[in-house]
């Protein structure tokens, strides 16, 4: 067995089964039994059922688990007021359990999607439920938004009411798109069968692990899907864990990218994608996986960075990569941008000195770009579609506690927001004049 | 005399780590190209300084390592304990978990006096362990949220402790881009409260440094590590043992005050460049001779020229004529010319006694107010530095900062404008108010530096 190190310990606790999971942690030395730092919340059993059945199922243990039988039938109201109140006592005893378990807790990860009823509805649920008791820690919220062809007829509302929530109350938040993710998988498909990359593909690499072979493709295309979303988040914290010349905390993110309270939609791409795991890169194709960041086909959500505007931008990059060769790659793609004026310096660098297992080198950005904004209108369209017909809603009216200004409340959150992205958009382009300075009598 | 080094933030530490690399090395290097008894008496005067023997088998540096989370402690420590030649003291440092976040609000109002007592206390420890104590040198980085803010508490803190006692802030200064984004918010907060508590601030520009790293030392594929070791070099070249000219025949034991006197006249003018040559790759140096006279006309070039370093200097600058204009002195001068206070040039290696260092004193390069004779020293020792067998460094409180201060302040104050990213430091306790006193402060330095 490995040994339990400081990395290893920030997303597990190693525990001595044998006192029930509850003794105290072991902090040094072999691991003896890991355990996630993990609240695995469903209201049905299905999935999280799944889970403890396959290969995972010994890090997590029933204390980490709440799950229902019935489900939220794709209905925000449902699980955010209904199971809400219901499980409210639930989840805050066992929040607080797992964060007893951290000496430095410094961030929670809500991981959800925003179409359906639990995810969106009781995930935005605990989320305020995190800044009630824990008002001192970040919250970082990867949310995965529904695509037009969506099978759930609600979607619409159910995110467009979480939303306002994620407004409202998440530090940051990490916007995906299964679109995205789906044509990316398909992307790497593709390379791999097409043999462009020869024998050289890492079979096993991160990104192409469970996606290891056309069938499985096929079978499970979630599988590789969710491996991108996790890749994410382990890039995102790899600076964290591991040491290097330049780190970068998970608070420094919010503290660079998030200029204006409101503002903290982050647009993130990973490259490379289909790495080829040689040892010695050449610079060329460094600078190209600096490249392939900003391009339209490697962002999580349908959007295009590059023909919008940055408000900031952070470059987190992992392996054997030099100041000279950040500084490089931001000059050579600084032209290319269009940066807000007042902060056309806006980047954020960190260098984490260990790769992601089976790649050299890899790159995350996070962009907080006005390039969002369509996906927030498409997403206003949608809602006012059936809002107008008032399709729908008296599924949600009579869940206790959900009224109708709840409806009117989030909408107007989310045009506020968008507004306030049209007005930084129309900054764009136009003379750039400096406020005067203060003067100094002589 | 004794130097206590402050380390701070990731910055600070990686580069203090150097700095004592420097010294070492310079210590056991077998270049020294100078008498036994000079060499003998060098090195004690450096031990003095930086280390200090207790019963341990290596000298333990005279620092305290401080930052708000542990890797970069953590692997400092050990980096030097596996050098063999020197280490630091076991309990002479200080992490916590989480880090000040890019936040000088958090590490100014928040770290800071929640660990005061720790911090003051390993300080208080170091100092009581030297003989006499000549001062304080912290080193930090600006841009970031520890080194920055809680950089900035605990030079306050030192002050009020160590009333009497010298401090040096060595400053470094960021990238202009691609950092930290609030890198310059943090600058001006830091800067104008340094101004306040400090001595002087001792800047190095990375900009600068990675230029050199790149032309000079023909270093391709630049990391932090190379950008710090030039640093370290750089002060290395300054604090090194030296005769004073007051000093006689022994090496000065106050350098810290010694600088004081000499570069820092009015405490509206703190701000010190540093400038060093010659600078190559250490595989080159075997097939390059110096003379002094060359190296004296370079370095005084780059001085009344700013330059950054030993090439692409402009040779067309000149001093204004004096006299002409009297009362109009700054306004008629030609544009590029560096206007000085006051100078230091430190010279190590062979023959340095020869060296005329008229140029150097020349009125014309100085402002009006200050006598010329007590605007310009020198420091010597025969005994080379760092396989350099002649080097040559000046310390300059000139307008050698005047425009870095200058964008850091455009820059602060138009993101300023639009309020962006205030509700951060809100959130912490630092209003709007105080960033307005900070911007004020400076644009006072800026305006007094300009008319010099």
């Amino acid at each position: 067995k490995g040994i339990y190190d400081e990395a290893l310990s920030s997303f597990f606790r190693n525990v001595d089964t044998r006192s029930g999971g509850d003794g105290p942690d072991i902090y040094k030395g072999k691991i003896c039994s890991l355990k996630a730092r993990a609240l695995l919340i469903d209201m049905e059993e299905g999935v999280v059922n799944e889970i403890l059945q396959g290969p995972l199922r010994d890090v997590f243990d029933s204390k980490q688990l709440i799950t229902d039988v019935s489900g939220s039938g794709n209905n925000w109201a449902v699980g955010h007021k209904l199971y809400g109140s219901q499980y409210r006592e639930n989840i805050v005893e066992k929040l607080r359990k797992a964060a007893e378990h951290c000496d430095c807790l410094q961030c929670f990860f809500i991981i959800h999607s925003m179409g359906g009823g639990t995810g969106s509805g009781l995930g935005t649920f605990v989320l305020n439920l995190l800044e009630d008791e824990f008002p001192e820690v970040y919250r970082f919220v990867t949310s995965v938004y529904p695509s037009g062809e969506d099978d759930v007829i609600t979607s619409p509302y159910n995110t467009v009411l979480a939303m306002k929530e994620l407004n409202e109350h998440a530090d940051c938040v990490l916007p995906i798109e299964n679109e995205s993710l789906f044509d990316i998988v398909n992307k790497i498909h593709q390379m791999i069968n097409s043999g462009k990359l020869g024998s050289t593909v890492k079979q096993n690499s991160l990104v192409t692990s469970s996606a290891g072979s056309a069938k499985t493709v096929q079978e499970k295309p979630f599988d590789a899907m969710n491996n991108i979303v996790a890749n994410l988040l382990l890039n995102l914290t790899s600076s964290a864990r591991f040491e290097g010349s330049l780190n970068m905390d998970l608070n420094e993110i919010s503290m660079n990218l998030v200029p204006f309270p409101r503002l903290h939609y982050l647009v993130s791409s990973l490259t490379p994608l289909y790495t080829l795991a040689d040892v010695n890169v050449p610079s060329r194709r460094l600078d190209q996986m600096f490249s392939d960041a900003f391009s339209r086909e490697h962002q999580l959500i349908q959007a295009d960075p590059k023909h919008s505007l940055y408000l900031a931008c952070a470059l987190l990059v992992r392996g054997n990569v030099q100041v000279s060769d950040l500084r490089r790659n931001i000059e050579r793609l600084k032209p290319s941008l269009h940066f807000v004026s007042w902060n056309q310096e806006g980047w954020k660098t960190g260098l984490c000195s260990v790769p992601p297992v089976g790649h050299s080198h890899s790159l995350l950005s996070l962009a907080n770009n006005t390039c969002v904004k369509p996906t927030f209108i498409e997403l206003k369209d949608r809602f006012m579609k059936l809002y107008k017909k008032k399709a729908h809603l008296h599924h949600y009216l009579h869940v206790d506690g959900m009224e109708q200004s709840c409806f009117s409340e989030a909408i107007s959150s989310l045009s506020d927001l968008i507004e306030e992205y049209n007005e930084l958009d129309a900054t764009k382009g136009g003379p750039r004049t400096d406020p005067s300075r203060l003067k100094i009598a002589v | 005399m004794s130097i206590v080094t402050v380390q701070l933030g990731q910055c600070g530490n990686q580069i203090g780590h150097e700095v004592f690399n420097a010294i070492c090395s310079d210590v056991h290097g077998t270049h020294g190209l100078c008498s036994k008894k000079e060499n003998e008496s060098y090195c004690d005067a450096c031990k003095e300084r930086f280390f200090c023997e207790e019963e341990s088998e290596v000298p333990v540096a005279r620092a305290v390592l401080v930052d708000m989370e542990p890797k970069v402690i953590s692997q400092t420590l050990s980096m030097a304990a596996r050098s063999g030649y020197w280490k630091y003291d076991d309990r002479s440092h200080f992490c916590q978990k989480q880090g000040s976040g890019n936040n000088w609000a958090n590490g100014y109002s928040v770290h800071g006096p929640r660990h005061k007592e720790v911090i003051m206390n390993l300080v208080q420890k170091e100092a009581e362990k030297c003989d006499r104590l000549g001062g304080f040198f912290t080193i930090m980085s600006m841009a970031g949220g520890t080194g920055s803010g809680l950089g900035a508490y605990v030079t306050q803190c030192l002050r009020d402790a160590f009333p009497t006692s010298f401090i040096l802030n060595h400053v470094i200064w960021p990238y202009g881009t691609g950092e930290i984004i609030v890198q310059n918010y943090n600058s001006v907060l830091t800067l104008s409260h340094l101004y306040q508590s400090s001595d002087a601030l001792l800047v190095h520009e990375n900009d600068v440094i990675h230029k050199i790293c790149a032309q000079l030392m023909n270093i391709k594929q630049i990391s932090f590590r190379d950008v710090n070791q030039v640093i370290a070099h750089q002060l290395g070249s300054v604090f090194q043992p030296t005769y004073t000219a007051e000093g006689g025949l022994h090496y000065s034991r106050n350098p810290l005050g010694d600088l004081m006197e000499t570069l820092v006249p009015h405490p509206e003018f703190k701000m010190l460049g540093l400038r060093n040559i010659p600078q190559m790759p250490e595989n080159s140096l075997a097939y390059s001779t110096f003379s002094w006279p060359g190296l004296i006309k370079h370095l005084r070039q780059m001085l009344i020229a700013n330059a950054k370093m030993e090439e692409g200097i402009d040779w067309q600058v000149r001093p204004p004529r004096l006299g002409l204009h009297p009362l109009s002195h700054s306004a008629n001068k030609p544009l590029q010319f560096n206007t000085s206070i006051a100078n230091l040039v430190i010279l190590r290696g062979k023959d340095m006694h020869s060296v005329d260092l008229g140029s150097f004193r020349d009125p014309s390069l100085y402002t009006s107010w200050l006598n010329p004779q007590d605007a310009f020293n020198v420091w010597k020792t025969p005994r080379a530095f760092n396989k350099y067998e002649k080097s040559a460094s000046l310390v300059s409180n000139s307008q050698f900062l005047l425009k870095p201060l200058d964008n850091v302040v455009g820059k602060a104050w138009n993101m300023f404008a639009s309020k962006a990213y205030i509700h951060q430091y809100t959130k912490f306790g630092i209003e709007e108010e105080d960033f307005l006193d900070s911007f004020t402060a400076l644009e006072q330095v800026i305006s007094s530096y300009t008319i010099l």
